[in-house]
């Protein structure tokens, strides 16, 4: 949509040119160096990822294609009092996130109290009847969040989303700043960026803190990472992590259920595994409690799991918290749980199965974004201004035919941070996906995350697969 | 490790050595059309070719005459055939990418790379002015990968099943290419030493990346009975027979030391290399080259198939 640069919040330029505080140093830095040679940096830059094989797989592609994900050179930087406000407002809603979970999965007090109704919850294929009554190792329930921000002006940052299930990207985020320093050493010797790179580390900690009652002590426990295997779009991430993490790389035909154990086939035998961090979905994680056709997951595991057996992060069922019919209500869960005011705003949404909001977002449909309720990766919404009259007639059809699988946005005029293009820097609309790690000691914020740029001019998709980019992101150190 | 993860770096390198000695195969084949005049003997040549790599059944179903530029094409590129170099590099990398935790960067990177310089040159057919290059670079991705392993892999599990898959390709692979050209190595009325037959023995020593060291150690004679104990029984050439099992002996020792137990694939190897240590060249002619080979070839199938099942390779 046409969201001019100018009118909007840029990160690096005030609305008079002039360069804002966090990017001084950086930018002064950019204007002394040769464009030829940032040029030819760019290019060594998308060597190295190919060499390396950072790709990923788009489905419905080709299936032999491995793209990559462009990578942006200009990082996007965030201040040491920025990154102050948003942890605190990350950490709130995190942890009232899992006592959400907690509560739906037991007395369902929110539910009683007519805090939430219960239309939120029947018939919402993302609640797990299995997981009732059932509190997992340690009571927590997403041990990985990737919490996605946007921002419209200098202190305002919002909630687009929360990733609750399996969020990706982070080895992106990794792989980025481990670009920026090969490119450009001489840039985190001038600027105090603080590091990412033992966020592996800190993932294997905390995941460990998690192990299930069966685990005894002694040797550390076993930690896998469970893939769907090489032609999953994020198949370079898991192996990255476990690589890591110092974890076996698993698929659903190397487990087993072992004397109420979930065991792997090693070269001597099966050997128990305390924690999975699994990276596939609800639905093919046991053919035998979910999706019966799924050859992904380990038949049995469910039980394993119930009776103490095995640790799945995230736990089971954690979808309902990032439902998008569900984050209409955040603002409500995150006062009932914590007793305090959200720190971190939600974006204004109206839930098309009230009659009321169904009536104005059909009538505003041209400058509304509306997005499926299940939906992910930026496939089948509508973003109103961009589309013609006809897409969004044809979109009306879908809406009135079943208006509780929809909500509506208003357009966003979401900030802009310049990228690094031929004619010179260019703004283009971004995001940032801070990651969390839970675990009983605690949560865990690393300062970064993952930053995605539209790289078209204009666009306010900033998805890999929609052709989105990614940037460095650098949390400044006080 | 994972079974998986022991069949993942097995087969990796099983598909990196087939890739290579398939390039030496055609290199040959190509050598031979060139110094050949004859249509029919250049025929011959790369249907020997065809039936060592076991697709000779597969391109009469599609081909006609055997071409030189059709038949190196074919067995370098073909999408439709599954035993193409860059199906088999392109398998190798598959593979590397699912063992990508047990496999150091070095092995990855140098593996990857070497396939993706294959596609793009095998993105367009290869003519005889270009056949050099892509059999150089098919041989130097062997190389890089080999030697990546060597020199950054630690000496445990993980080298050791990515070794024995290379030497269980390897034995049989010289097996087979000695098999299909056996009948050149028998006494027969014409054997005087022809030149002929010095050119068909050559032929055979190149196969196998054997024609200098065999010449070097022999001061340049050659006789039938020699070449053959050379690519069976030397012990200081590394692509025989018995040098292949060696290492491969070794290797699964590695793996007894490392888990502390043997298999019964152990058994089978040990019974299988004295055997192959206590037979001399004479009894092999007197009892049958090709007998010989062909009980060779069965039984090296039947240790690889132990140690994938031994070692849980799969369900």
């Amino acid at each position: 949509m046409s969201a001019e640069s100018g009118t909007n919040f840029d990160e690096m330029l005030n609305a008079d040119g002039t360069v804002r505080p966090a990017y001084a140093e950086y930018r002064q830095w950019f204007d002394n160096q040769d464009k030829g040679w940032l040029r030819r940096q760019d290019a060594e830059a998308e060597r190295f990822f190919r060499r390396i094989g950072i790709t990923f797989n788009v489905y419905g592609d080709d299936a032999a294609e491995e793209r990559l994900i462009p990578f942006d050179m200009i990082p996007r930087i965030i201040t040491a009092r920025e990154w102050r406000k948003l942890t605190r407002g990350i950490e709130q809603r995190v942890r009232a996130l899992n006592a959400f979970l907690q509560d739906l999965y037991h007395r369902q007090e929110i539910i009683r109290s007519g805090r939430l109704p219960i239309e939120a919850l029947r018939n919402n294929e993302a609640f797990l009847s299995q997981m009732i009554g059932f509190t997992p190792p340690g009571g927590v329930y997403t041990h990985v969040v990737g919490i996605d921000l946007v921002r419209t002006g200098p202190d305002d940052f919002m909630v687009l989303e929360d990733n609750a299930r399996t969020p990706s990207g982070v080895s992106y985020m990794l792989e980025n700043r481990e670009t920026m320093m090969a490119m450009f050493p001489e840039l985190f010797t001038k600027i105090p960026v603080r590091p990412v790179s033992d966020y592996p580390r800190r993932l294997a900690r905390s995941l460990r803190a998690c192990a299930p009652p069966a685990y005894k002590g002694g040797k550390r426990p076993v930690v896998a990472v469970l893939t769907p295997g090489i032609f999953n779009s994020a198949y370079f991430e898991h192996a990255f992590l476990a690589d890591q993490m110092g974890a076996e790389l698993v698929e659903g035909n190397d487990l087993r259920v072992v004397d109420g154990r979930v065991c792997m086939r090693t070269t001597t035998g099966y050997k128990a595994i305390d924690v999975i961090y699994r990276r596939v979905d609800d639905d093919y994680l046991d053919p035998l409690s979910f999706n019966p056709n799924s050859q992904l997951g380990v038949a049995g595991i469910f039980d394993v799991y119930r009776s103490g057996g095995v640790t799945i992060a995230n736990a089971p069922g954690t979808g309902i918290a990032d439902d998008k019919a569900i984050y209409s209500y955040m603002p409500e869960i995150v006062e009932f749980y914590t007793g305090e005011k959200p720190i971190l705003q939600n974006v204004p949404t109206w839930r098309c199965s009230e009659a009321d909001s169904l009536g104005y977002v059909l009538d505003n449909l041209a400058d509304l974004v509306v997005k499926e309720v299940h939906g992910s990766g930026g496939y089948g919404m509508l973003i109103g201004p961009t589309s013609s009259k006809k897409e969004i007639a044809d979109f009306e059809q879908k809406l009135r035919a079943k208006p509780s699988n929809y909500i509506a946005q208003p357009t966003l005029s979401l900030s802009t941070c310049p990228i690094f293009t031929k004619e010179g820097l260019a703004p283009r609309h971004l995001d940032l996906r801070p990651f969390v790690l839970v675990s009983p000691d605690g949560i865990d914020i690393t300062p970064g995350g993952l930053t995605r740029v539209a790289l078209k001019k204009g666009s306010l998709v900033v998805n890999s697969s929609q052709g989105g980019g990614t940037k460095d992101s650098w949390v400044l150190d006080e | 490790m994972l079974g998986r993860g022991a069949s993942g770096v097995f087969w990796m390198s099983r598909y990196l050595e087939r890739a290579e000695n398939t390039a030496r195969l055609i290199d040959v084949g190509f050598h031979l059309a060139l110094t050949r005049g004859n249509r029919q003997s250049q025929d011959e040549e790369w249907k020997s070719v065809l039936t060592t790599t076991g697709m000779l059944e597969d391109y009469c179903s599609k081909h006609s005459d055997f071409g030189g530029s059709q038949v190196f094409n074919y067995l370098l590129r073909d999408r439709d055939n599954p035993g193409s170099v860059l199906a088999m590099v392109e398998n190798a990398r598959t593979n590397a990418r699912v063992v990508r935790t047990s496999i150091t960067n070095a092995v990855w990177e140098t593996t990857n790379e070497g396939w993706m310089h294959l596609r793009d040159l095998l993105a367009r057919p290869v003519r005889e002015t270009n056949l050099g290059e892509v059999l150089r670079e098919i041989r130097r991705i062997g190389t890089l990968v080999r030697g990546a392993l060597e020199g950054t892999m630690l000496r445990n599990e993980v080298f050791n099943f990515s070794r024995i898959g290379t030497f269980i390709e390897r034995a049989d692979n010289t097996a087979r290419i000695l098999d299909v050209k056996y009948y050149v190595l028998l006494p027969s009325a014409a054997w005087v030493g022809s030149s002929l037959d010095n050119v068909q023995w050559d032929t055979l020593l190149r196969s196998v990346a054997g024609n200098r060291a065999y010449s070097w150690l022999n001061a340049g004679s050659m006789d039938p009975r020699g070449i053959a104990r050379f690519l069976i029984l030397d012990g200081q050439f590394p692509r025989s027979l018995v040098f292949s099992y060696e290492k491969i002996r070794s290797n699964m020792a590695g793996l007894a030391k490392e888990y502390g137990h043997e298999v019964p694939a152990h058994q089978l190897l040990r019974d299988a290399g004295d055997k192959l240590n206590q037979t001399a060249i004479e009894e092999i002619f007197e009892g049958g080259l090709h007998e010989f080979l062909q009980d060779f070839i069965g039984k090296t199938i039947e240790i690889g198939s132990a140690i994938a099942a031994d070692y849980r390779f799969s369900e």
